[in-house]
């Protein structure tokens, strides 16, 4: 019941920074107004106290290898995201509801979502003392088409059709299609912005909250305070160092130890632990993100649909949440949208877990007794978990499946999609087009189910350029409706990422794209004593 | 000393051939392990596009062949060469983390040798007696308890519960002694603990086997106190194999503490190589390779030179 408490808690705190913001102002801009100090803590529904300068903290990551990287394109750990909030700004930035709130563009704008105008603010500065330019948005934007650059985000920056430099701050963005979602797309840690021409990342210059005073892959980075930081009396802490402590209770051990302030990626399993432990408080973060079961919808013998639906109804979701996240997740409905966007199709009614519907189908299509391998992996959360739950509902009912348990090791390029049946991890996207773009179009490369949908790829190009949100949400609910039925990814729960901290670091809320404050702590947090 | 001399020539020369073979071993399996870097760097987002562009990037797409006789060359002239996951050159990646391996391995064997010949030595000496079985308990119970669970639990104690030492293991710049100690404590007694266990029961072994032996008899005939017979007697004549137990013990404290790596997130040589093995990053797993080898033949090889001049009959 703590977890409900915690929630309220966030929830005011977030409610008071929506009406902050809905007169105009951020965070950011808050703190410089003419107020008493406690008048504006009040109004930020922040601790009573006035965010504290100074002090130095340590953050324990999930993971961290030699292949950690400064270059905002390359990141692909939580380790790296951190890294590249803590040192680098995007155009934009995320709110706690994953809109993209302006950071460097003073003003993002389009008529059509297709022509974007930007205009950068004045007076950033990188922290080399070089000032912030409109090339420099164009050459971090348009890199990440150059295939040998080997962004993780090229399937994105594919719309971008051209960026160029109108003006001594402007700049103008055209996409080959029209996307409204463009400021919640710049605000993503791939996008961040850079110095034009950087090929090294070993010392590359960012304008964000903290300077480079050391990167060692693999071992650690330290970042100080950037005094010149363009947001006003930010940021609080003069130094912060991001390690990674791949073993969770090693991780959790040397927080409550008091070697390290913050962590990401706590097991559902140590939350008690953290929490009995006077000083030291978790925060949960509901987020789309999920753990799949992809049926190949190309491939014998599961491209049946009897058999697809059969496997969705086997899936036990309320014991998968109880038993594999302890209540850290929450209940999915075969589609990715999280209960709590705005537009989830709420009248779509809950897939149960239902072994007669399965063996109706499963007799229908003439699956009795078929023996069906599941490959699972430690690289996909939960996966080993839930096959083998999988698994102890389908044998009754006639399937015989298989838990295949493979390494995490090479489990992307050799195995996730590559089975009539595997599963998959995807961490939460900003947005309902990105998800659906990038995970459910028939085209795109990452449809691993393969699932081929005409109707669905019209209503997700259509959606894009609507500008009537009452008539775009219906395009996504009849969206996660065609993707509920008939595509072959079964989702069974949502799963909540959860940090842990030591309580007297303050200034810390949720995120949802991600842990550690959606990888952005680093400006935001300071220590209370 | 000539044989000395020859030996370590000869000795020298083998070396070479094993490093050589080493490499080629680990460049083929390498080559066998599903996966290139390029898709292990990329995971979800490999798409078959980047995949190409980063490939030809890299070099990726010449022959294996090429691959490694460009390598050797670069090694010969005594650059180990770039890392493919983070284009940082791996000598630097090497000499961050060699020391801290280095400084680890050696605290670690000025605490355990010592103890565990005093163990070893007292256990043969009082074989088979209350004192003995006491030791050997202990000591084989140490050995089965795997070395996680071990520095959990010291963990748990040490550093949760008491807050006496720090649990990740990572020292300042110029540590005073007591931030020195609280950053080694911990690791270095997780490992004490397992070779203590390997070491001793080798010395014991050797030990009592020298004690069978005629001249020991003859010596309790003379009337040698028992502590003369064991050290004055028997432990010189054990010396070999008691040098070659400690140096395959010693090995291990290279490459082998990855596990005590990862969970006092020291930044060692060891989670280097997993690294490198994980992103496929051939020349720094090469390195890796290479150190460990070596490290290995230097061992072995002081082992025998204990050997030899512990021997009169070999020492000419």
């Amino acid at each position: 019941m703590k977890d409900k408490k915690s929630e309220i808690t966030t929830f005011t705190r977030r409610d008071a920074l929506r009406g902050l913001a809905s007169f105009g102002l951020t965070a950011g801009v808050a703190s410089s107004l003419l107020l008493p100090a406690s008048v504006q803590a009040q109004l930020i529904g922040e601790d009573p106290l006035r965010p504290r300068q100074g002090g130095r903290i340590r953050v324990a990551c999930m993971a961290s290898s030699t292949a950690d990287t400064m270059d905002p394109a390359a990141g692909s750990l939580s380790t790296d995201y951190a890294r590249h909030y803590m040192f680098y700004n995007g155009l934009t930035q995320y709110d706690s509801d994953l809109r993209g709130q302006l950071s460097l563009a003073e003003s993002l704008e389009s008529d059509d979502q297709q022509t974007w105008s930007i205009r950068l603010r004045q007076g950033v500065e990188f922290h080399d003392g070089k000032p912030l330019e409109p090339q420099d948005v164009v050459y971090s934007l348009m890199r990440h088409l150059d295939p040998s650059v080997g962004s993780r985000v090229k399937p994105i920056a594919d719309q971008f059709d051209s960026v160029e430099v109108t003006g001594p701050r402007q700049i103008r963005v055209t996409l080959k299609y029209p996307n409204a979602d463009l400021p919640e797309i710049l605000a993503d840690s791939h996008f961040l912005i850079i110095q034009d021409g950087t090929g090294d990342f070993t010392a590359s210059p960012g304008t964000g909250p903290y300077k480079v005073k050391e990167f060692t892959p693999g071992v650690r980075t330290i970042g100080v305070r950037n005094e010149n930081y363009w947001k006003p009396g930010r940021p609080y802490l003069d130094e912060i160092e991001l390690v990674g402590i791949a073993d969770e209770t090693a991780r959790v051990s040397a927080l409550l130890a008091g070697d390290v302030q913050l962590i990401n990626a706590v097991d559902p399993r140590s939350t008690r632990r953290v929490r009995q432990t006077p000083g030291f408080e978790v925060m949960d973060t509901p987020s789309s993100g999920y753990t799949s079961l992809i049926i190949r919808q190309d491939m014998a013998p599961t491209n049946s649909r009897h058999l697809s639906l059969a496997l969705k109804y086997l899936l036990d979701r309320p014991t998968i949440k109880r038993a594999l996240f302890r209540g850290f997740a929450t209940i999915a409905n075969d589609h990715p949208v999280h209960p709590n966007h705005p537009f989830y199709a709420s009248d779509l009614p809950q897939r149960e877990h239902d072994p007669e519907r399965a063996r109706y189908h499963l007799k229908k299509g003439g699956f009795e007794g078929l023996r069906l391998p599941a490959y699972a992996s430690p690289a996909a959360t939960g996966s080993v978990d839930m096959a083998t739950l999988l698994q102890m509902s389908a044998i009754p009912n006639g399937l015989k499946l298989g838990v295949n348990r493979v390494p995490a090791d090479g489990y992307w390029s050799n195995h996730w999609g590559k089975h009539p049946l595997s599963y998959g991890n995807i961490n939460p996207r900003p947005t309902l087009d990105m998800m659906f773009s990038l995970f459910y179009k028939s085209d795109a490369a990452w449809n691993t189910s393969r699932w081929n949908n005409e109707k669905f790829d019209q209503l997700l190009q259509a959606a894009r350029s609507e500008g009537d949100q009452t008539r775009r949400k219906q395009m996504y609910v009849d969206m996660q409706e065609l993707v509920h039925n008939e595509c072959g990814i079964g989702i069974p729960v949502f799963i909540d990422l959860i940090d842990a901290y030591d309580s007297r670091l303050r200034g810390l809320s949720p995120i949802p794209i991600g842990g550690l404050m959606g990888y952005s702590f680093a400006e935001n947090v300071w220590l209370s004593e | 000393m000539n044989t000395i001399v020859n030996l370590l020539l000869k000795r020298l020369g083998i070396s070479l051939v094993t490093l050589l073979l080493v490499s080629a071993v680990v460049f083929l399996i390498t080559n066998l392990l599903p996966g290139d870097p390029v898709q292990e760097m990329l995971g979800q987002a490999a798409t078959p596009e980047v995949v190409e562009a980063l490939r030809a990037k890299l070099g990726l797409n010449q022959p294996a062949y090429i691959r490694y006789m460009s390598w050797l060359g670069s090694l010969l002239s005594g650059d180990p060469g770039v890392s493919l996951a983070n284009n940082m050159p791996v000598a630097e990646l090497v000499s961050d983390r060699l020391p801290r391996s280095l400084m680890l391995a050696g605290i670690t064997t000025l605490v355990a040798v010592p103890f565990a010949l005093f163990v070893g030595i007292l256990a043969a000496s009082y074989s088979d007696t209350r004192v003995d079985h006491f030791i050997s308990t202990i000591v084989m119970f140490v050995v089965a308890v795997p070395e996680f669970l071990v520095a959990t639990i010291a963990v748990l104690i040490f550093s949760v519960h008491l807050g006496w030492l720090s649990a990740v293991s990572y020292a300042p710049q110029d540590p005073s002694l007591q931030e020195f100690i609280a950053t080694y404590a911990l690791p270095v007694m997780t490992l004490s603990l397992v070779l203590v266990g390997q070491m001793s029961r080798m010395t014991r072994a050797a030990l009592i086997e020298q004690m069978q032996q005629p001249y020991i008899e003859m010596a309790i005939l003379k009337g040698a106190s028992h502590s003369r017979l064991v050290l004055r007697h028997a432990l010189p004549n054990a010396v070999g194999p008691i040098a070659n137990a400690v140096a395959l013990s010693l090995s291990y404290l290279m490459g082998g503490v990855v596990i005590v790596e990862v969970i006092f997130n020291y930044p060692g040589i060891a989670s280097l190589m997993v690294d490198s093995v994980t992103n496929r990053d051939f020349p720094l797993l090469q390195a890796c390779a290479m150190l460990f080898c070596t490290g290995y033949l230097i061992l072995v090889f002081m082992a025998d030179i204990c050997a030899i001049l512990s021997n009169p009959k070999l020492r000419n």
